[in-house]
């Protein structure tokens, strides 16, 4: 939706994509601010931000996954089952099979594609309801990790174990421990993956003819029909790139945790879905933004982190929180839309 | 003549889930003919009552034989499903223990009446519920991702209401909502069902509410233009949902006269989910059939102690009944019936020109 052409109106003078993404970053900014002008020490170090990043390079691959099958117009919960079968597969396929790394990796794409491609046809070619598929696809891969392997382990795998701890200093950004220690600041093997792949899937959307056909199929479904874009094989698609991700963020996930779990990942899938919807993307289909999502991936995890350290170290705070601001964000959506439609209407 | 008898044999609503029943019947007839028997045991308290897997089945029916019809409702008017089913139940059930129990988990008595206890909890079922539906109606957010705000939140309240603690029922009378009343060998639950079957049956027979949440269902605007509000509509249903949630609430936290707020009515969204499809209903709105999905409910509980029978670990279940669910969604996909009547037309019509070669 161009919206340029309306007058009036501040709402209307940038696109919904830019204003939802402006909001979302100029949150972000203020609450970090605020975190270091009120609490202190830990937000003024660099490696807590780093940190943020390292903890939650896999959610940042699985939610931009999630933003491109929501700006297409459709959802996918399935991710973090998929998440949590790919650290298991790969946990037992290195630890108990002495498998090569590589070959695991290429065992995360497999399933993610996999996944991806089932899911994709179910949707786009026989039908039926994004979200009921995907709710099956997520049942399926959390039943699936326990009938693989029960209990939760560590991987002791010695080439996947020097990967794990492989990692990347970050000059000029260290800082000196209590002891005067100088440790400088690291990011992890994952971060580098997740950002490469925000770039990627970016200009993607961005400028591929590919990328525009999902905001066109997601804003409207006929028009772009008419337009000549291929609707079915675009959410396909759509379908295969968000699990594609998931078995990626799954191994990203498995690289930081370095364990196989039933548990794993549990809840991923709503915070990849609060993500996006923080930064901006909209449910309805149609607008978004990739690195809107990572900002919202930053927003939660950073709100999560304030959370902690404001001493309601209490567990439920952290749900609660997420959910307010996810509520907070659904109701900005809410009455961006209406504000438009009202532009729209006089 | 005998294909139309056929066609409105198959048509019916009731025939999907009756079918599956029949299925799940045959097989573990099959597999142990011992299945069905139904006997006379003594329980712990030393009444006499009765057991064997279909009253188990009967019995932990009941939270989602409530809850489907619930979900009828809001799935016939938003289009939609709600996830936070689940979530809402442990709220409601902390409600009931945090005024049942006070501050203290463990007191010597129950500081309320049982009575009062539900009553708290049907409200703030109903709030959580109107909470849903102002988000949906009002705000005109997707339903499932509305719900999704009190799925992400709904745990982490209820443990916040009894801050943490599990307190613990002392009133046996309480245990007999989950279970069975001294001297009547029928689990309780049934009875719980079968009050709301009839309340549920009035409220049909005797007001609109179906004809217009159907109108609403499938065509909003023209449902407007008929003088129907379609706002307070999917609103009200979310608030029958949570009135639903809360009596399932009630039997679930009778169960065990205490709560654990991370495994409570775990993925019973799913089940309740399951059970409306399974009931021939259209996920995406419109005409409802409330009976086809409370014996959904009952055939998916089937389904779960066939499961359990079978050794199936709890948490491996969810794999088996999602293969489940995938096969009735695409069989049931618009789309799929298409190519399946052509492809049956497509046979019947050979099968004809063989037969009229056959005979000239």
């Amino acid at each position: 939706m161009d919206s340029k052409k309306l007058k009036g109106g501040i709402f209307n003078k940038i696109s919904d994509t830019n204003l939802l993404l402006v909001i979302t970053i100029v949150i972000f900014l203020l609450m970090y601010i605020g975190a270091i002008v009120f609490q202190g020490s830990g937000f003024k170090k660099p490696q807590m931000f780093f940190n943020i990043l390292n903890a939650n390079a896999a959610l940042i691959i699985t939610a931009i996954g999630m933003s491109v099958v929501m700006i297409s117009g459709g959802i996918d919960i399935s991710v973090g089952g998929v998440v949590a079968l790919v650290s298991m597969c790969c946990a037992v396929y290195l630890d108990k099979a002495n498998g090569n790394v590589w070959v695991s990796m290429l065992i995360a794409i497999g399933i993610g594609l996999a996944f991806g491609l089932v899911q994709g046809t179910l949707v786009a070619y026989f039908d039926i309801q994004p979200f009921i598929v995907s709710l099956a696809g997520m049942f399926f891969a959390r039943g699936m990790t326990t009938i693989v392997n029960t209990k939760p382990f560590n991987v002791q795998n010695p080439a996947f174990v020097k990967l794990k701890e492989t990692r990347i200093k970050i000059p000029g950004m260290g800082s000196y421990n209590k002891k005067g220690m100088y440790i400088s600041a690291y990011i992890e093997i994952g971060v580098v993956v997740a950002l490469a792949l925000v770039v990627i899937l970016f200009l993607v959307l961005r400028y591929t003819k590919l990328g525009r056909s999902f905001y066109a199929v997601g804003g409207n479904k006929q028009s772009a029909l008419m337009l000549g874009i291929n609707v079915r094989r675009t959410k396909f698609l759509s379908h295969v790139i968000c699990s594609l991700m998931a078995g990626i963020g799954g191994y990203v996930y498995f690289l930081n945790v370095g364990s196989g779990a039933a548990s794993h990942a549990s809840g991923m899938e709503m915070n990849a879905i609060a993500s996006s919807i923080i930064g901006g993307t909209m449910l309805t289909g149609g607008v978004g933004n990739i690195v809107g999502t990572l900002f919202g991936v930053l927003s939660l995890s950073t709100i999560q982190n304030i959370v902690a350290s404001a001493g309601l170290g209490e567990a439920w705070w952290t749900g609660i929180t997420i959910a307010g601001m996810l509520c907070l964000f659904l109701l900005i959506q809410s009455i961006v839309i209406r504000q438009k439609k009202r532009a729209l209407k006089t | 003549m005998n294909k139309s008898l056929f066609k409105k044999i198959t048509g019916n609503q009731m025939f999907i889930p009756l079918v599956a029943l029949l299925l799940l019947a045959v097989i573990n007839l099959i597999v142990d003919p011992g299945f069905f028997k139904v006997s006379m045991n003594t329980n712990n308290a030393g009444n006499p009552v009765l057991s064997g897997y279909l009253i188990t089945i009967l019995d932990y029916g009941s939270e989602l034989a409530i809850l489907a019809m619930g979900m009828t409702l809001v799935t016939a008017a938003s289009g939609g499903q709600d996830i936070s089913v689940g979530a809402t139940i442990a709220i409601a059930g902390s409600a009931m223990l945090r005024v049942l129990c006070g501050t203290n988990p463990r007191p010597e008595a129950i500081q309320a009446p049982i009575i009062v206890a539900f009553l708290v909890a049907c409200l703030v079922g109903m709030l959580c519920g109107a909470f849903n539906g102002a988000l949906v109606s009002i705000f005109k957010i997707q339903p499932m991702i509305a719900t999704l705000v009190l799925f992400t939140a709904g745990r982490s309240i209820a443990a916040w209401i009894n801050v943490n603690k599990l307190p613990i029922v002392p009133d046996p009378k309480f245990a007999y909502f989950g279970g069975f009343i001294p001297g009547i060998p029928v689990p309780t639950t049934v009875f719980i069902v079968l009050v709301c079957i009839i309340v549920v049956a009035l409220v049909l027979k005797f007001t609109n509410l179906g004809l217009y949440t159907q109108a609403v269902g499938i065509n909003e605007k023209s449902a407007r233009l008929n003088g129907i509000n379609p706002t307070f509509i999917k609103f009200l249903s979310f608030v029958i949902l949570g009135l639903c949630v809360a009596v399932a609430a009630l039997i679930k936290v009778s169960r065990l006269s205490t709560i654990n707020y991370s495994v409570i009515a775990k993925d019973i969204e799913m089940d309740a989910i399951l059970a409306v499809a399974l009931g021939g209903n259209a996920l995406s709105g419109g005409k409802f059939n409330m009976w086809a999905s409370v014996l959904g409910a009952y055939v998916i509980q089937f389904l779960t102690t066939t499961l359990y029978k079978f050794n199936v670990q709890s948490d491996a279940l969810a794999a088996y009944k999602a293969v489940v669910v995938i096969l009735l969604v695409f069989f049931s996909a618009p789309k799929v019936r298409e190519y399946l009547s052509a492809f049956a037309r497509r046979f019947s019509s050979k099968s004809k020109q063989r037969e009229s070669k056959g005979e000239a």
